[in-house]
């Protein structure tokens, strides 16, 4: 079994409000040493396959065909054997 | 002229929808699970705003890959009428059967508010009833409005004529070119964002959301000659 970890954020050409509120607010703690914020999503899945390779390209499938929106998102995953 | 309206978990609009149409056209809706696989019976597919799936994910992804959404696309494909509404324009750029996405409001705020838009073609099946350029108030309620597309995507929208409706005056949510709807390249799949259903009696507030309805079956009638 492996698990994947899958990791979503906005493609660097898209504005991410949310981040820039983020910003605002370490700012207001005192935090100006942060500079560009940004907001991703973390996806953890189970995949009960035994095979590496199998396990590679369902991963791969999932991210293109829901978990990421290649239009505004960029997606990279990393597989661990459990 | 069948009309349905498909629900999915957290639709909340499709009463709203329903009532439109009754209101408007005096004619009945059928109300369709994200579950069902048959839509061969209808002329007419409405989808509801709300928050489908409770929005997890991306708004409209998850409602996307149900199996009706299949149907709708077939639907589409055979030249049938699909309207989206606020999460119906969502589930149906997730879907691909409109190009572009959805990002959270420039300003990071759910807006609720009755806005200006301008009709900007007025010779879809859905605008038939509008005249060019004209003003109409809409109401819109979305925290994830802002339309984005790439530049190339932009120029083919508006080389063929596929953005219906922009927001005027003020952008409520920083939409590349001020999109609030789009046709598809065939004309037949609209997507917007503010709510023509909730704009159908005075005390609502305005009026104009109804021509969207009367556009519709006027453009049935036109074509099948018949009521």
């Amino acid at each position: 079994m492996f698990k994947a970890i899958v990791y979503v954020t906005l493609r660097e050409s898209v504005i991410d409000p949310a981040g820039s509120a983020v910003k605002t607010s370490l700012h207001s703690l005192g935090h100006d040493e942060v500079g560009d914020v940004r907001i991703g999503k973390y996806i953890e899945l189970e995949i009960n396959l035994k095979d590496r390779q199998a396990a590679e390209e369902r991963a791969q499938e999932m991210c293109q065909k829901l978990l990421a929106n290649p239009a505004i998102e960029d997606y990279r995953y990393e597989l661990q054997e459990v | 002229m069948n009309v349905a309206v498909i629900v999915f978990p957290g639709s909340n609009g499709s009463l709203e929808m329903d009532k439109a149409v009754q209101d408007c056209l005096e004619h009945k809706v059928d109300y369709v699970r994200h579950t069902e696989t048959d839509l061969s019976n209808y002329d007419v597919i409405l989808l509801p705003g709300g928050a489908t799936f409770g929005d997890y994910l991306r708004p409209g992804a998850m409602a996307s890959v149900t199996p009706i959404m299949a149907e709708v696309k077939q639907a589409a494909a055979e030249g049938k009428l699909v309207l989206g509404v606020s999460n119906g324009f969502q589930v149906l750029t997730e879907a691909g059967l409109l190009p572009g996405a959805f990002l959270q409001n420039e300003k990071p705020k759910f807006r609720t508010e009755s806005i200006t838009v301008k009709v900007d073609n007025n010779e879809t099946p859905f605008t038939l009833d509008f005249v060019k350029e004209e003003s109409i108030q809409l109401p819109i309620a979305h925290g994830f409005g802002n339309y984005y597309c790439e530049e190339e995507t932009l120029r083919r929208l508006e080389q063929n004529q596929q953005i219906v409706f922009r927001y005027e005056g003020q952008n409520p949510n920083g939409s590349v070119a001020a999109i609030a709807g789009i046709v598809n390249e065939a004309g037949n799949v609209l997507g917007m964002m503010p709510h023509p259903e909730r704009a159908t009696q005075d005390w609502l507030g305005s009026v104009d959301g109804r021509r969207v309805f009367t556009s519709i079956l006027k453009y049935w009638r036109d074509k099948n000659g018949a009521a």
